[in-house]
């Protein structure tokens, strides 16, 4: 099966619904007064500028169902996740369905609530938990609708109607007619009921939801054939490079303008604020070109004086000076009293370094402006459609109603594509060649003109009571990033009496982005790894210390006894290895992690053979996915954990590709990774990122349980791990 | 330039600049474009293709190192996705964004060409130069044994 969208000849959305016939399914949200599509013009309901509408479903009398995605597909895999909630409540026979692109309209396809209409972003984990509720019902009332017109045609009361996959069927009377059948015929009723949720299928009348299915998009993965924006290919198409600022902030000055347009093959030049671009007839030519571009870079910005190595060693002293601003971002009883009072306090200090996204597609995007100039096409790989567009739009002077965006498949997005910066340098350089544009990033450019997770450093600080209790909690954080730090600091699922968390940014002026699961990755390590000190320094299990402080949270107490039995947490571990710990909650999902490690004492690499988490992540509407999701975040979380860094020397990057950069290849993948879910009939939450916070604390706990020596900077790189050994 | 070459079993002849690579040609000249562009330097393995059956890396390869050589690319593994790994890539679900396993699929093909049921340790240091970002290592272990029991 294959979606028209997979494929270079796609048609246009338009295209498609003026010659599939059929109906599709156009609802008011605010009225529920629906119209039928079928035999008017295609081009006024769905992508105009009606904000009413609500379209999912189109029905081909052939039987094909088409449903249209809203989100981005990076990987996660809510391109088959969210149509699988709308096919589920219409009773959609599954084989039938072809999945494509919503348009863009964040009025009619943004996620929230049963309406939507909210953000059009996939970002946060949050597609399927944002969608559940408006997908289901939007998949009911396509399944009233059908319904009611077989009940007319039939002449008999539509309460004595049912349906299998793709069928309604008349008990009484032996009646079947298929979906495409009634779509023949079918009009859509002056009113559709909102459809109320004891209507709505019980999760154990489920055929789709939490069952094992293949995704949608796999295949088109196998041959090649799956189109990323980096694979559009159009005729007279030309190629765009930048040189950006090595500083963040920097002005190009740019000195040898004249012999590169003498180039053979250059077709423009083109300044920007931050760099400069080159225009070329093949690609060859663009990074040859790039790398002749000679650049005096101007301006003192804040940036130029980064030394990140350096910088973070300023932080614990702004915190004993209480130099800044701090932001409380929680307070409980009285932190400060109950560290003064307690019988035992603990202190840590734990650290972490900038990483990169290194989603395997390089940005990039095409942007073809029309021979007047008055509208264009641009195809993006990205997780913000809505301002990618709007920012192709600006940069090209158009109102976005005359950008065509064309949504491709994302090459990783981490939350890098959130980022709509390369779809407007397409823009700028396409609106100055006037030609259809390819721009490209290096590898290099990617990485030395990134968007990193924040350097941060988290002060921890506890007290306990004479029998061990944990009464006092205290965890302040620095680093550059403003509100990226926060995330993931709180941990309602630990009852603590006296607790403060605090965030103090530092502005170094580099760029920082949330990076998937943002701050929960740098706090959750810090956080569960500090909790194994103070567990052991009270001589107690750390499994059974979590246990007290998660007494009060049920769900919580599940999850992690669901993976201390996965990992038989009691039982010794061979020889040479050791296991560790933590949990975490991420996007209402919670996680318990176990991982079991040993490490070669002479090169000083930890090597991670198994790994078990179980997620409590309400109800799984792809479990198989899930699952995927889980040893996906588990690999990308060892490898920020043990050897991704990036760093700055007078405000630039050192890193520039995979070899400086380096991340987890699949030698150093865990032998194992075993993930359980625990069964639940709550709504979905999110799983693209929930297994990721725990790697961190798990492998240091691992690593204290082993060796007797803490790690307390992330990365643990085989040079710090070899420093802690022998230190 | 005029190189003249066998690709997925075809003669090719293209008309590219003196410095095009084979991974751009292969992509933007004859649109063959599921090979794809990760680091431009030979370290993620994203752009591998078979030169004379050799697993090589296509975006540190001059096209004219091509010249009257055969070429195979992702495209021309198979006509409908039946190669024995492509099958065993969709049951064990492998792909998550997709942007490495054309390279991933091809590397493991010049594997099962050598080696017919070849280890754990052999699958794994075979593989070791493909990088995938989203973490589908474990499937990409998994599927590769299931397609060397079918073969």
């Amino acid at each position: 099966m294959k979606a028209l969208s997979h494929t270079r000849q796609a048609l246009s959305r338009r295209q498609f619904l003026t010659a599939a016939g059929g109906i599709t399914f156009v609802i008011t949200a605010s009225s529920l007064v629906p119209r039928s599509l079928f035999g008017e013009s295609p081009d006024q309901p769905v992508s105009g500028e009606d904000k009413s509408i609500n379209a999912w479903v189109h029905i081909s009398p052939d039987g094909k169902i088409t449903i249209y995605n809203p989100a981005a597909e990076m990987g996660q895999g809510s391109m088959t996740a969210l149509p699988v909630l709308v096919a589920e409540e219409m009773d959609a026979d599954w084989s039938m369905v072809q999945i494509e692109y919503s348009p863009i309209e964040p009025s009619v396809y943004g996620a929230g609530g049963r309406r939507g209409g909210g953000r059009m972003m996939t970002v946060g984990s949050w597609a399927v938990s944002g969608y559940f509720d408006n997908l289901r019902h939007a998949g009911a009332q396509v399944r009233y609708v059908l319904l009611a017109n077989a009940a007319e045609k039939w002449e008999v009361p539509v309460e004595s109607l049912t349906t299998e996959p793709g069928v309604v069927v008349h008990e009484a009377s032996g009646k079947r007619m298929t979906y495409g059948e009634i779509a023949s015929f079918a009009r859509i009723p002056d009113e559709i009921p909102e459809i109320p949720m004891e209507k709505m299928k019980s999760p154990d009348r489920f055929r789709l939801i939490g069952k094992v299915m293949p995704r949608y998009d796999i295949p088109a993965k196998t041959d090649g054939s799956a189109q990323f924006a980096m694979d559009v290919v159009l005729p007279d198409m030309v190629y765009g490079v930048i040189a950006r600022a090595p500083v963040n902030g920097a002005r190009p000055e740019l000195l040898n303008e004249q012999d590169l347009r003498k180039m053979p093959g250059v077709v423009d030049v083109v300044l920007l604020e931050y760099g400069v671009g080159i225009v070329t007839e093949s690609i060859e030519t663009a990074f040859s070109a790039q790398n002749k571009i000679q650049i005096n870079w101007t301006g003192s910005p804040k940036a130029e004086g980064h030394n990140s190595e350096a910088d973070l060693e300023t932080y614990p002293g702004l915190l004993d000076r209480r130099e800044g601003r701090f932001n409380r971002i929680a307070e409980n009883g009285d932190a400060e009293d109950g560290l003064n009072t307690a019988a035992r306090t603990y202190t840590f200090d734990y650290r972490n370094d900038y990483v990169y996204h290194a989603q395997m597609e390089p940005l990039n995007a095409v942007v073809a402006l029309s021979p007047d100039g008055q509208s264009a096409d641009v195809w993006a790989g990205t997780q913000a459609p809505d301002g990618a567009r709007s920012a192709a739009a600006r940069a090209l002077g158009l109102d976005r109603s005359r950008v065509n965006f064309h949504p491709c498949y994302l090459g990783g997005g981490f939350g890098r594509r959130s980022m709509s910066d390369y779809v407007e340098e397409a823009a700028i350089l396409a609106k100055a060649v006037k030609k259809p544009l390819k721009l490209i990033w290096t590898r290099e450019d990617d990485v030395q003109y990134g968007a990193f997770r924040p350097m941060s450093l988290q002060r921890m600080q506890a007290g306990v009571d004479q029998s061990g209790n944990l009464t006092a909690w205290k965890h302040q954080i620095v680093g550059t990033g403003g509100g990226l730090l926060a995330s993931g600091a709180e941990n309602p699922y630990y009852t603590i009496p006296n607790l403060r968390i605090e965030v103090l940014n530092v502005d170094h002026g580099v760029r920082t982005k949330h990076w998937r699961a943002v701050g929960h990755g740098p706090n959750k390590y810090a956080i569960e790894a500090f909790i194994d000190e103070i567990a052991l320094g009270e001589g107690r299990d750390p499994y059974a210390f979590r246990r007290e402080l998660m007494k009060n949270s049920p769900r919580a107490l599940k999850v992690l006894d669901k993976v201390a039995k996965m990992s038989d947490w009691d039982a010794r571990p061979r020889e040479g290895r050791a296991r560790g710990m933590a949990f975490a909650e991420r996007s209402g999902s919670l996680a318990g992690g176990v991982c079991e490690i040993s490490v070669d004492r002479e090169s000083g690499q930890i090597r991670v053979h198994h790994f078990w988490v179980a997620i409590d992540g309400g109800t799984i509407v792809q479990p198989d996915n899930a699952r995927a999701q889980t040893e996906g975040c588990i690999v990308m979380g060892l490898s920020s954990v043990l050897t991704e860094r990036i760093t700055f020397v007078d405000g630039k990057v050192q890193q520039s590709n995979f070899n400086d950069y380096e991340i987890l290849r699949i030698a150093d993948a865990p032998e194992s990774i075993e993930v359980e879910f625990i069964p639940s009939t709550e709504d979905p939450a999110g799983l693209g990122e929930a297994g990721l916070p725990v790697v961190g604390g798990a492998v240091a706990n691992a690593f204290r349980a082993l060796t007797g020596k803490r790690l307390l900077h992330m990365p643990f790189t085989p040079d710090r791990v070899l420093e802690v050994l022998n230190g | 330039m005029k190189i003249t070459f066998k690709l997925n079993g075809k003669t090719v002849q293209v008309e590219a600049p003196s410095d095009a690579s084979l991974l751009w040609t292969l992509r933007e000249r004859l649109e063959l474009t599921g090979t794809k562009f990760g680091c431009g330097a030979a370290l993620c393995g994203a752009c591998t293709v078979h030169l004379d059956g050799i697993p090589t890396r296509a975006c540190i390869t001059p096209l004219s190192m091509v010249s009257r050589r055969s070429v195979t690319t992702i495209e021309g593994l198979s006509e409908d996705q039946s190669h024995p790994l492509q099958k065993a890539w969709v049951e064990a679900q492998v792909p998550q964004c997709g942007y490495c396993q054309s390279g991933q699929i091809m590397q493991a093909a010049a594997l099962l060409e050598n080696t017919k049921n070849p280890s754990r340790e052999q699958i794994v240091a075979y593989m070791n130069g493909v990088i995938c970002r989203c973490g589908t290592y474990t499937r990409i272990i998994k599927a590769i044994e299931m397609a060397a029991k079918e073969r």
